[in-house]
């Protein structure tokens, strides 16, 4: 965004940038300085080990907590102190780690919830149950019935029912089956071809390199590595001083 | 020179007023109320020493479950009337010995408790705001069961009932008058609870000052890391909820036997439960000489204030509404409002307001 | 947009709760000695539990929402009720007429009066007394006990102490025969009301979009934000209506009883918390079940047993406590 002055530390390439974010939950300092930026278009990955602050990070991001110092821009705006719906309606959407399904009501009304505009036309419709033919089988179905992997689907078709600028997703592949995680893999891809943003937390390694283009790690609560994804993944040292493990140990 | 002083520190279990006014409010009221019957001569005053006296009592075991445990229960004023009817139904029909007193005491203890653990086991599993509303539920049947099964609880009426000799306003102890005053079996009986209510809160300083009650407090700050730690955070609160239960009874033992009377309007009604609250959070939550204050304060206002107000709303009459919201009868609205306030700005009640300006 | 197939089962419904509804009239049946008394116990019951739903479905529904205990929700019925109260006594001659519409003229503006000062004071308790303590039940619970003593005394201030009697109109009062069985006709007309609110809010929640929203917002509100709703607004939305509600079941339980005064509302808290309990806090349906069993209950047992009717509702919420410690329908909060 060339026209905003304030965002010498946000580049016209980056769609969200945060700088020295602090984040406190009760008397436990979650996030202690986050710097990291986010690349216009791509997916990049958050990774790290259990505990390191990256579910804090989104949810800062999209305001659930709120950063006790620090900023956050999105799209050159400072978005630091936007309440959470304000910011969904500014185009980022948030897939959290429970997946956030209204389990009472149906596929259905968990899609028309999320189309803020009014009911999704059918080029788009069919275009994601192309992604995941299970919405389609299950759409009148109540959403608590449907299997984990389905939920997850169903919590990402919520995401892109209506074209958003940045996606943020939260463990997309924990606790699914292989095959699932590659539908995952394959809908991700697609998503990819789109012009939305994603920042994707990750714990499976693989999942992590077959669709990152970019990587941050963190670590006890700040980034300790940022750069591409296929830099990150040819070199098993870094990696394993950054993660405590190579990818491909993880196989 | 640091016996006494440690002796003290025993006495009150290491928990110090920690605020000079307080500590001198303390030791007024203590001083009051130990030397009543000299101090205050009439029925009148005598009756208010007394009831401040049980409701310090009654208002500190019910600040171990709100300000210690952070659970609000509605079943006081039950435990309250179990203690009461207790001692009124077992001096009523055995006859008015030591020993009917003693029975009916145990009988009532042990009814608490298992009232009260039965209470909390049945909510207190699934959510606190369950315990509220079930304590409310059980707390207005057992006041209905009290009104309905008259031959037994005397109904509405409730029971009036006799002491041991000793303890009657007839009987003299002494020949001649003691600082000027005639020192009867009343004034005996005013002793009798006087010394067993301060035993009573000297217990339940220790119960809060103990491990037991630093668990209760950490489970009340955070209940999912005292799980964590370790901690059945529904065992500590039903055992919390059973000792408040039993210095409730205790409570209501004292004041029967003060009142020689026991009745639906004098231990279970819903106006009292209103009024514990109100002495609770006014005082001071969390803190037991909150209690003290909060119950000295309101006994004392509830008889002089109204007086006071009448006083008030008569002078004013002619002016529209002002008269109103001053009747006597109203009292209960500026404590209302009191109350709403001290939970938004003073959650630490009166106490809590001193210990914060002390030098 | 259609779709074509449905493999799961559109709504699932829990029938047991139903059926444990109809149960109840079924086995009284036995019990009581004629057919007639047991139609017109059975009416009573419905009546009585139609009443109790009234007035507990708001505070269910904002308990779901918000995760707010509301102990002033009574002092809203007695408001409501006293509101109401004063239009009926203003408007007597239409109370007494014989003319069904001159009685309807008196009141549907005495129903609409209890709404709308109910629904005002929710607002203000929204407003100034439970939005800075939202999250802390402790606090919620003292502060709206305060507000439930202040409003109860200033009844006493505005309106007097002393309860007053509540005129029922003309073609409300006594009752219909069909052949050996006697049923009031107000009773009648609380059923019916009672159906039409139950009715009324199914709608709205499961066919509009904000009742979509109420829904969702009671299993994971942050979720509904996260979509880019402003919960806060429904928030108020929910409670007001609520609180209006409560207003509307104050005047309908006034006109049962026939007076009204201020503890009336704290009153029937009791009996609209052991429905709540009964139901699952946050399920309208089961407020609504729960409230028909307690109402069935109490007039089966009334007559049966005397004895027991006063401990039948706590006797029938430690049952189905044991049964089900979430209540009828549990309401899971994602």
């Amino acid at each position: 965004m060339a026209d905003s002055r304030n965002d010498r530390a946000a580049p016209s390439a980056s769609m969200l940038v945060l700088e020295g974010v602090h984040t406190h939950i009760g008397q436990y300092h979650i996030l202690q300085g986050v710097d990291f930026a986010v690349p216009r278009g791509g997916l990049t990955m958050l990774l790290g080990r259990n505990g390191a602050g990256k579910t804090t990070c989104l949810r800062t991001i999209m305001g659930l907590w709120r950063a006790s110092r620090g900023s956050i821009h999105f799209n050159g705006k400072d978005i630091t102190r936007l309440q959470t719906p304000d910011l969904a309606r500014r185009g980022v959407a948030y897939v959290p780690e429970n997946m956030g399904i209204f389990a009472g009501l149906t596929v259905r009304e968990n899609m028309l919830l999320a189309a803020r505009s009014g009911p999704p036309d059918e080029v788009r419709l069919d275009w994601i149950f192309g992604l995941f033919p299970a919405m389609k089988k299950f759409w009148n179905g109540v959403a608590g019935n449907l299997s984990g992997g389905q939920k997850q689907m169903l919590a990402i078709c919520r995401a892109i029912v209506e074209p958003r600028a940045l996606i943020l997703v939260d463990e997309p592949s924990k606790g699914l089956a292989p095959a699932i995680i590659a539908n995952m893999i394959e809908a991700f891809r697609e998503l990819k071809r789109t012009d939305t943003t994603l920042l994707v937390v990750e714990q499976n390694f693989h999942f992590a390199r077959a669709l990152g283009d970019n990587v941050a790690v963190m670590d006890a609560g700040r980034i300790v590595h940022s750069g591409r994804m296929d830099a990150l993944a040819a070199d098993e040292a870094l990696q394993t001083r950054l993660l405590g493990l190579s990818l491909e140990s993880h196989q | 020179m640091s016996a006494p002083v440690s002796f003290l520190g025993e006495l009150l279990s290491g928990d110090r007023p920690r605020s000079r006014v307080l500590a001198v409010l303390l030791v007024a009221v203590l001083i009051a109320l130990a030397a009543a019957p000299f101090l205050f001569p009439g029925t009148r005053s005598l009756n208010v020493a007394a009831k401040v006296a049980v409701f310090i009592v009654l208002v500190a075991s019910y600040d171990l479950l709100l300000g210690y445990t952070g659970i609000v229960s509605f079943a006081h004023t039950m435990f309250f009337g179990i203690g009461g009817y207790g001692v009124g139904i077992a001096m009523g029909k055995l006859g008015a010995g030591w020993g009917s007193l003693a029975l009916g005491v145990a009988i009532a203890l042990v009814a608490a408790t298992v009232l009260a653990f039965a209470i909390g086991l049945l909510s207190l599993r699934v959510r606190a705001i369950f315990f509220t509303m079930i304590t409310l539920a059980v707390a207005s049947f057992f006041q209905i069961l009290a009104s309905q099964l008259s031959w037994f609880t005397g109904g509405e009426d409730g029971l009036n009932f006799k002491l041991p000799p000793m303890l009657l306003p007839s009987t003299r102890l002494f020949e001649a008058p003691l600082f000027g005053v005639d020192v009867t079996g009343r004034i005996l009986s005013y002793y009798l609870v006087f010394l067993c209510a301060l035993g009573l809160f000297l217990v339940l300083l220790r119960v809060v000052n103990s491990p037991f009650g630093r668990v209760l407090l950490a489970i009340r700050e955070n209940e999912f890391r005292a799980e964590a730690l370790g901690y059945r955070t529904v065992v500590y609160r039903s055992v919390a909820n059973c000792v408040a239960a039993l210095g409730a009874t205790c409570a209501g033992v004292l004041y029967a036997l003060w009142l020689r009377y026991t009745g639906p309007d004098t231990t279970l009604s819903f106006n009292i439960m209103i009024d514990i609250l109100l002495m609770v959070v006014i005082g001071g939550m969390g803190t037991l000489y909150g209690a003290v204050l909060g119950a000295t304060l309101f006994v004392v206002a509830q008889n002089y204030l109204q007086d006071l107000m009448k006083l008030a709303s008569d002078g004013l009459a002619g002016v529209p509404l002002l008269p109103a919201l001053l009747h006597p009868d109203r009292w209960l609205l500026w404590l209302g409002i009191l109350f709403i306030l001290c939970v938004y700005y003073f959650p630490n009640g009166i106490v809590g307001r001193l210990r914060k300006t002390r030098t | 947009m259609s779709a074509d197939t449905t493999v799961i089962a559109k709504q699932r419904i829990d029938w047991v709760p139903v059926a444990l509804v109809l149960g109840v009239i079924v086995i009284a049946l036995p019990f009581i000695p004629s057919l007639p008394t047991w139609v017109t116990l059975t009416v009573a019951g419905l009546a009585m539990g139609m009443m109790i739903f009234i007035m507990a479905s708001g505070l269910t529904l904002v308990f779901g929402l918000m995760d707010v205990m509301n102990f002033a929700h009574g002092a809203f019925i007695s408001v409501g009720a006293y509101g109401a109260v004063t239009v009926l006594l203003a408007m007597k001659p239409a109370m007494q007429s014989a003319s069904m519409l001159e009685n309807l003229s008196a009141m549907l503006p005495a129903m609409l009066a209890a709404i709308v000062l109910a629904g005002a004071l929710g607002w203000f308790f929204e407003r100034v007394v439970i939005r800075p303590v939202y999250g802390d039940h402790l606090k919620q619970i003292l502060v709206t006990m305060g507000g439930l003593i202040v409003c109860e005394q200033l009844i006493h201030v505005v309106w007097g102490a002393e309860s007053i009697a509540v005129p029922r109109p003309a073609n409300f009062s006594g009752a219909l025969t069909f052949g050996d069985v006697a049923v009031e006709r107000y009773r009648i007309f609380a059923v019916l009301l009672g159906l039409a609110v139950f009715l009324a809010m199914w709608l709205v929640l499961n066919r509009t979009r904000v009742g979509l929203l109420v829904r969702a917002g009671v299993e994971n509100p942050e979720m509904v934000e996260a979509l880019g709703y402003r919960i806060r607004r429904l928030f108020v939305g929910v409670f007001v209506a609520g609180s209006g509600l409560a207003g509307l079941g104050g005047v309908i339980w006034a006109m049962y009883q026939e007076a009204v005064n201020a503890q009336m509302g704290m009153q029937v808290m009791v009996l609209i918390f052991i429905v709540i309990i009964i139901g699952g806090l946050g399920s309208v349906g089961g407020c609504f079940a729960g409230a028909l069993l307690v109402g069935l209950l109490a007039n089966y047992t009334g007559y049966v047993l005397p004895k027991l009717a006063l401990g039948s509702n706590i006797l029938l919420m430690v049952l189905i406590l044991l049964w089900r410690p979430r209540g009828l329908y549990p309401v899971g909060k994602a």
